[in-house]
């Protein structure tokens, strides 16, 4: 029986990588090269919750039933943001890499996988305290459009502008934050003056390549859910689109180690993974 | 039979619960061990640090596409999910939380079916909650060993209880008893290489 539960193990494994092959030729998305535990949980979860009774069923739906694929393209992107999430980051990127920016007449800002807008939008108000927004660019780039859609908005449920608050204060803010947020019914529209100089746009970190020379790219919480291979040629993105000086800023427990890039970036905080590309 | 990995899972009263398990294992054992404890989101490594300090066994924090090497301790980070590879290394995620826990222990449990199958050993602690039930019962279709502490001793018994009830466990024992019984299944392990 044991044997009989390793090999179907085998058989989801091959099944699963079929499915990857076949949402990539059909729809473009390529998660050939994402963590396979991450992936197989996802799937799995879809399978159950669509009370589908085998890989093979729910293949079929994915490359006929394009809504059905729409959800599940929700399910693999993971989708959990808040505003100023880890305050440490912001407070550091404040103290310590801002400064540096100031001394720019005008600067580009790349986040890579902004999601439904938060972190965006948060980095935009601190430039905006530091007197250096209006001469910043963003750029907000995901490959899902519907996230896309929300951050475009800027409109966010209510339930947890405590926290929020309180992450923004932790994260060296100089006002009151309900300065930044119009609350209606159960939501808050922030600032809508913040949204000047952002431009969202769809990028797909896995298939398109380098669109603008930035001095920094902020990319939080992304790179945990691709295998190495995959980190490893996002990082070389990175570099790539970055000014000789500039910085990268991940995610507190996303690494630039395991890159062939690791020699090519000083680092500037190690605990809010904040690097700098060395000057060559 | 030949174990490869031991996962734990302990919510309330686990950081006691789990000092006192992790120091009766014995220097030179073998499986490397995966810990969820379910812990605030904002607090420090204070307790891989402790737990380290007191461990004759290396203890750490899990860090992203680690690699996973014999007779290691790892711990998951606070407000990350823990994950293990079929390859055998380590992956975190921020994905929403699973009954109300980031790490969760279904998750790692789960995870951790698929990569070791019936070569890997679950464990449930003390806590007031009922993750891990899910994540046990994942280990026993897969044919691994299921224990889960006496919920009389745990400090909250709701998680062990939720655990028997669900999985069916091989083993309800004392705390003591677990760290006999792991430490003899780790010998049997060693002396087959």
């Amino acid at each position: 029986m044991i044997k009989d539960i390793e090999g179907k193990n085998q058989t989801i494994n091959i099944e699963i990588e079929l499915i990857l092959e076949a949402i990539f030729n059909k729809y473009g998305y390529d998660f050939r090269n994402y963590s396979k535990a991450h992936v197989k949980r996802r799937l799995l979860n879809r399978l159950t919750a669509s009370k589908l009774k085998s890989i093979s069923e729910l293949q079929h739906k994915i490359l006929h039933e394009s809504e059905f694929f729409e959800g599940l393209l929700r399910d693999l992107s993971i989708n959990v943001t808040e505003m100023f999430r880890d305050p440490g980051f912001y407070l550091t990127m404040r103290k310590e890499v801002i400064p540096i920016l100031k001394t720019y007449p005008f600067i580009k800002v790349w986040h890579a996988g902004c999601s439904t807008g938060e972190e965006v939008y948060s980095f935009a108000l601190i430039l905006k305290e530091e007197g250096l927004y209006d001469r910043t660019q963003i750029y907000a780039t995901d490959f899902n459009h519907n996230v896309l859609d929300i951050a475009k908005k800027g409109i966010y449920p209510i339930d947890r502008i405590k926290e929020f608050t309180f992450n923004y204060q932790a994260a060296g803010g100089t006002q009151s934050f309900s300065d930044y947020y119009i609350a209606n019914y159960n939501s808050v529209i922030y600032d809508q003056s913040l949204k000047k100089n952002i431009v969202f746009a769809e990028h797909n970190l896995v298939t398109d390549s380098v669109f603008a020379e930035v001095n920094l790219v902020i990319c939080r919480n992304v790179l945990i859910y691709f295998n190495k291979e995959l980190q490893n040629s996002v990082v070389n993105l990175f570099y790539e689109s970055l000014v000789n000086g500039g910085y990268l800023g991940l995610g507190s427990k996303e690494t630039i180690t395991f890159t062939t890039k690791v020699d090519k970036f000083e680092v500037v905080n190690g605990d809010e993974k904040i690097y700098k590309k060395k000057i060559i | 039979m030949s174990y490869r990995a031991i996962v734990i899972g302990a919510s309330a009263g686990g950081f006691h619960a789990l000092s006192k398990l992790i120091t009766q294992l014995p220097e030179g054992f073998s499986l490397p061990v995966f810990v969820v404890q379910h812990i605030s989101p904002s607090s420090d490594n204070y307790m891989v640090k402790f737990l380290n300090k007191l461990s004759k066994l290396r203890v750490k924090e899990a860090d992203e596409k680690e690699k996973i090497k014999l007779g290691h301790i790892y711990i998951a980070p606070p407000n990350y999910h823990m994950l293990i590879e079929e390859n055998h290394t380590i992956s975190l995620s921020t994905e929403k939380k699973k009954n109300y826990s980031r790490p969760s222990i279904d998750i790692l449990f789960e995870t951790a079916a698929f990569a070791y199958g019936k070569s890997l050993i679950g464990v449930i602690l003390t806590g007031a909650n009922n993750d891990g039930a899910a994540g046990l019962q994942a280990i026993k279709i897969a044919g691994g060993y299921c224990i889960v502490q006496e919920p009389a001793e745990a400090e909250a018994e709701a998680m062990p209880t939720a655990a028997i009830e669900h999985a069916k466990p091989h083993k309800i024992l004392k705390l003591d008893e677990i760290a006999a019984l792991l430490v003899e299944l780790d010998n049997q392990v060693k002396q087959k290489k």
